[in-house]
């Protein structure tokens, strides 16, 4: 596997400019020659293929939802950073490439981290031009608010729906291009696998969820936007739809999969209430800017909260970390939470929850102000929860948020196949070992807006491979393999739904992989999941046909390739043997339980390279240099 | 020619056509309703009643400019186009809406509308109706007596008094205005907020201004009526003019 | 909790269809409408039945890809909610029931409770954008917009373009949702260059796909998720008939590309 990321040489903040200056382009009388498959309408699939269209090349654009504009970017709430340092505070380029690398606990590309700082600029006036509306102060001007525990305030916002407007102006830059005949938009019908002849990837099979024909689209290249892997925990704050078939498939046929073991946690996610819950709800972070986390000192208290005098409450993260308290990092409080439900000191029906208590704040600030910050906050959690947080403590518990690892891609963010691209969640390249707050909007649409319509153009222009239609035998192969899982999934014969199957994969998952993990879990967790896959063939029930709208069969198809892929994902885990950003080795950590690097052995991104299913993947190693940002251990507690 | 079919043709042009025939209808009623009050004003110059005055008026506007009668088939000339116009356009609106939506829901299907707002085309076919009767009743004089003792051409409060001393016609009119009412209740919102006058600091105004002009239509428009049922004004004899002398 | 539920089921677009009766039990008060619908879908399956097809995905009120007209109501009974954020705490114990698809004659039913709202995207490509490429803009700052406007901007931007107006007008019409998507744009000074084409062309195409025309009865303000005005179809409105007479009958906008 050939793992050369491709870094143009240079000094780090000419790099870019000089790659564009370098790299090959296609012309404007060529590029309608060309044609580009996108899979995925979030943000970097939607802003990628609007900006590819609107340069002239064809474009055929699919996503499983409805419409576009449902794909899960939709749901991102907080903000999107940019060093445009327009309060003064000192920001810069430098500045953000500086947060997001030591965020990521240096387990990140410097190269790609400065690409992605020096075009966060960009993107915000991008985005105002399409009519994205920002939160304005009253002289008009944009608006900042800080997030993440940075020392600036960057983040931009509208509401707490920043994610949501950022996608509806990608998306209209999207619905103009397919409006105008330049994108082919294909909707409800959703990947199947990629096609790959001659070595380079050339098309993609997919299935009509309507009709459930299935059928071969072939391009000049095929560009992944499908989003990240967290579902394989089943219960994440993901949208029931995401899923790692796309770029699973991928890796089945030949692009190396990057630093699987990375899943950021959230630490504040409204806990499952039981069985029944499909999906964990996210809250603002902001919420710990003013509440104290606390459980019951006593075990397995079943007091309700108010009944719980103060001598009995354990404020644990007060008292572990006195200088941050209740703002310590994310792992850290997703990490701590863990501790103490696991040490069973947990609340709520479940015991997997603490407290998050707004009762201090109030008395202080008074129920306006509190109110005032997180009314809409507080209204969500009691429409789900029937309490009122004015009242009664909050009940948070971590949630599976985001993936770091994905596809590995180059500096111009091509797979190690060719032909192949990554964008966005669906790729590994940005954000290291744990993401920074409000910067995965920022990757997704400078990944699309901006590095992907240029540098797809170095490939363009460099395989004239000419016309490839689906009659070549690598369409027909492939769509036969995929009518044959299709078939073999209708044809099991057992009783259980598919979700069942789902959740059990999610516990163990969550278990032994989730937010500590450690070398005996991982290894009865890498023998659980092929047990677990194998009694899902065996005793799943997938009713209806192929032939229809069959939305079983849809979601059979991708636990299956869960199945497969929560087994590389240990692998990673059981490999990288060290703690770093969210992958907490129990056996690797300080005095104070904080994550410790082992940079000697480990400062490199662990690209796996698929062998065949419930055989071990082949390791490859892209060593990382950090030359722009010395390594430095982070440390939270003084 | 090509800008007044393509406005009419988008169901937002047509809902402005229906939108502002009606705010012309409501002009007229206005209209119509002063003068209607005229009939509690003392006896003009001559003895004669004040609203036989107005009405001679009527046919007189403008005279010796524009020759009798001109103004006032003008008038309902425009009248009647706007009349049309405005239910012609919804008959194609609502046949229009019946294809968007050829399905029912089970349950309640009402959370916001008003009943007026959903009686728009019942209340609007009785106001046709009640339109047509009151046309033919003192226009045309075509319903004869008892309904409509036409004594006399221009003794209008004359004959409005004996009209109205029959409890059918009276509850008939009432009926008639309770349409009207309820009508303008939705009709005069709806106009303004289909032709965008409406705003958020605005529309409390336009929804009270909706209220007041259906009430006091209903109540304005009844009030000579049955004054007269009651006997609470003059009788006809009272007056001086020729008119009642005729109708002895 | 128990229920007892009136689905609508239709195998087909092209079938025809009726309700079905189910009786679920053993539900928790905490658990989603969908969640509810996702347990009787368990056991459809497990005991050999087919499951109900219904529309869901982010399950947190925004992706708007939920739908379902529980009791004559989009999105159920409680106000500004999606389906999705409806927990079954809202209904009695024993309820019954009544759930159907969003009804409209250009929403299809694709299956079960599962319509096609693909005439909103159509709607939205007739001009629902500003014509921008990706590239080099002005400074967001050089172009100053009031807090005020911009907020409003975003009373209309935060349609989650669920059809819940469409589904809840008796006249089967689009106007909430054309209304927020034009207003959005035309309340912010970079939607100004476009503003009347753009709002002719949606209308237009509004039109082409089938809905009905309003009637100001106010059920779409009143069952949409997120409350949206429509103080913005009087708006839209007042553009439009702006447009229609004002502006040149011929566009010579939208310059070719070649």
């Amino acid at each position: 596997m050939d793992l050369d990321a491709k870094i143009p040489d240079g000094p780090i903040a000419q790099k870019w400019t000089q790659h564009k200056d370098a790299i090959r382009l296609v012309g404007p009388r060529n590029r309608p020659h060309y044609r580009v498959i996108v899979v995925g309408t979030g943000l970097a699939g939607a802003s990628a293929a609007s900006s590819m269209a609107a340069m002239g090349y064809q474009v055929e654009c699919f996503c499983f939802q409805d419409s576009p504009r449902r794909a899960h970017s939709i749901a991102a709430q907080g903000g999107i950073n940019a060093s445009k340092n327009y309060r003064n505070d000192g920001d810069s380029t430098f500045r953000l490439f500086s947060d997001t690398q030591k965020g990521g606990d240096y387990r990140s590309r410097e190269a790609n981290v400065w690409r992605l700082a020096e075009l966060s600029t960009a993107i915000i006036d991008q985005a105002v031009a399409q009519g994205v509306p920002f939160a304005r102060e009253y002289g008009g001007m944009l608006a900042n608010r800080s997030f993440g525990g940075v020392l600036v305030e960057r983040t931009f916002y509208c509401r707490g729906e920043t994610g949501q407007q950022l996608l509806l102006g990608a998306n209209s830059a999207l619905a103009r291009e397919i409006g105008a005949g330049h994108v082919k938009m294909h909707t409800r019908t959703e990947f199947l696998d990629l096609v790959v002849a001659d070595g380079r990837a050339r098309g993609i099979v997919v299935r009509d969820l309507v009709t459930g024909a299935i059928s071969s689209y072939a391009a000049d290249a095929v560009v992944l936007a499908s989003g990240g892997y967290t579902n394989v925990f089943n219960l994440s704050t993901n949208a029931r739809g995401c899923n790692v078939t796309a770029t699973w498939r991928a890796h089945k046929r030949g692009a190396g999969f990057a630093n699987p073991c990375y899943v950021q946690i959230h630490p504040t996610g409204i806990p499952a209430a039981g069985e029944h819950q499909s999906k964990l709800t996210l809250m603002s972070e902001s919420l710990r800017n003013d509440a104290r986390i606390w459980v019951p000192k006593q075990k397995h208290d079943t007091r309700a909260p108010g009944e719980i005098p103060e001598a009995e409450r354990y404020y644990y993260l007060e008292e572990r970390y006195p200088r941050f308290g209740n703002l310590v990092p994310r792992d850290v409080a997703s990490r701590n939470a863990k501790d103490v439900c696991d040490a069973g000191l947990g609340v709520g029906p479940t015991g997997f929850g603490v407290y998050l208590d707004f009762r201090d704040a109030i008395a202080e600030n008074g129920i306006e102000t509190i109110d005032e910050r997180y009314g809409n906050i507080f209204d969500m959690y009691n429409r789900i929860t029937a309490e009122d947080p004015r009242e009664t403590p909050m009940r948070i518990y971590p949630a599976p948020h985001y993936a770091m690892g994905g596809l590995w891609v180059d500096y111009d963010l091509m797979t190690t196949l060719p032909g192949l691209f990554a964008i966005g969640e669906a790729n590994f390249s940005d954000h290291g070992a744990n993401r920074l707050g409000a910067s995965s909007m920022m990757q997704c649409l400078a990944d699309g807006y901006f590095v992907l319509p240029i540098t797809i153009g170095d490939y363009l222009s460099r395989h004239p491979y000419g016309e490839m239609d689906t009659s070549h035998a690598a369409f027909g192969d492939t769509e036969r393999e995929v009518g044959e899982r299709i078939s073999k999934l209708l044809s099991t014969t057992g009783t259980k739904p598919v979700d069942a199957f789902h959740r059990e994969l999610g516990s163990l998952m969550m278990d032994e992989c989730g937010i500590t993990r450690n070398e005996a879990g991982l290894r009865n967790a890498i023998e659980k999941i092929p047990e677990l896959r194998e009694r899902f063939w065996r005793e799943v029930r997938v009713p209806g046909s192929g032939a229809s709208f069959n939305q079983s069969l849809e979601q059979a198809g991708r636990l299956a390739d869960f199945l497969e892929f929560a087994e590389l994902m240990c692998h990673d885990a059981l490999d990288r043997d060290e703690s770093c950003g969210c992958h907490f080795r129990e056996e690797h950590q300080t005095e104070d339980g904080e994550t410790l690097r082992n940079d000697e052995d480990f400062a490199h991104v662990s690209v796996w390279e698929h062998n065949a299913v419930g055989t071990e993947p082949t390791l490859h190693k892209e060593p990382l240099e950090f030359e722009a940002l010395p390594l430095a251990q982070r440390n939270y507690k003084t | 020619m090509r800008r007044i079919s393509g406005f009419y043709q988008s169901l937002i042009g047509k809902k402005a056509v229906v939108a502002c025939t009606g705010l012309v209808l409501l002009g007229f009623l206005v209209l119509h309703v002063i003068g209607n009050l005229k009939g509690f004003l003392p006896p003009a110059a001559g003895g004669e009643p004040d609203i036989d005055v107005y009405a001679h008026f009527l046919r007189n506007v403008g005279e010796p400019l524009i020759p009798h009668l001109v103004v006032l088939w003008g008038v309902r000339i425009v009248l009647g186009t706007a009349l049309v116009l405005h239910v012609v356009t919804v008959l194609q609106l609502a046949a229009h809406n019946r294809g968007a939506r050829p399905i029912r829901y089970r349950g309640a299907e009402h959370v916001a509308a008003t009943a007026p707002a959903r009686w728009m085309l019942v209340t609007g076919c009785a106001v046709l109706f009640f339109l047509i009767l009151h046309l033919l009743q003192f226009t045309f004089d075509a319903l004869g007596p008892p309904i409509a003792p036409r004594a006399n051409f221009g003794c209008v409060y004359q004959n409005l008094w004996e009209a109205f001393q029959h409890g059918g016609v009276l509850l008939f009119y009432v009926a008639g205005m309770a349409a009207v009412g309820l009508h303008v209740f939705h009709g005069a919102w709806s106009a303004l907020q289909t032709l965008g006058i409406d705003n958020p600091d605005r529309n409390r105004g336009l929804r009270a201004f909706a209220t007041g002009m259906a009430l006091f239509l209903f109540l304005a428009f009844l009030s000579l009526p049955v004054a007269m049922a009651l006997g609470v004004i003059p009788e006809p004899s009272a007056y001086s003019a020729a008119c009642s002398a005729s109708a002895a | 909790m128990k229920f007892s539920l009136e689905v609508w089921r239709q195998p087909a677009g092209d079938a025809a269809g009726t309700f079905t009766s189910y009786e679920v039990d053993e539900i928790s008060p905490d658990s989603s409408f969908l969640e509810m619908l996702d347990i009787l879908n368990e056991r459809l399956t497990e005991s050999g039945g087919e499951p109900i097809a219904f529309d869901s995905d982010c399950r947190e009120g925004i992706c708007g890809m939920c739908s379902l007209v529980i009791d004559g109501q989009a999105h159920g009974p409680q106000r500004a909610t999606t389906t999705c954020q409806l927990y079954m705490r809202q209904f009695d114990d024993g309820a019954q029931i009544t759930i159907e698809p969003f009804r409209s004659g250009a929403f299809p039913v694709v299956r079960d409770l599962v319509v096609d709202r693909s005439a909103f995207d159509r709607i939205l490509r007739a001009g629902g954008y500003v014509t921008v490429h990706s590239g080099p803009k002005p400074d967001p700052n050089d172009i100053p917009v009031e807090p005020e406007v911009a907020e409003k901007a975003i009373d209309a931007a935060c349609c989650i373009g669920c059809g819940a107006c469409v589904a809840a007008c008796p006249n089967g019409a689009a106007m909430l949702y054309t209304a927020a998507k034009v207003s959005h744009l035309a309340l912010l000074p970079q939607g100004q260059p476009e503003r009347f084409a753009r709002v002719q062309r949606m209308t237009e195409q509004m039109q082409k796909e089938g809905f009905g025309s309003c009637r100001n009865y106010g059920e779409c303000e009143a069952q949409c998720p997120k409350a949206i005005s429509i103080d913005f179809i009087g708006r839209m409105n007042r553009d439009l008939l702006r447009a229609k007479v004002t502006q040149p009958i011929d566009f010579r906008g939208d310059m070719k590309t070649q």
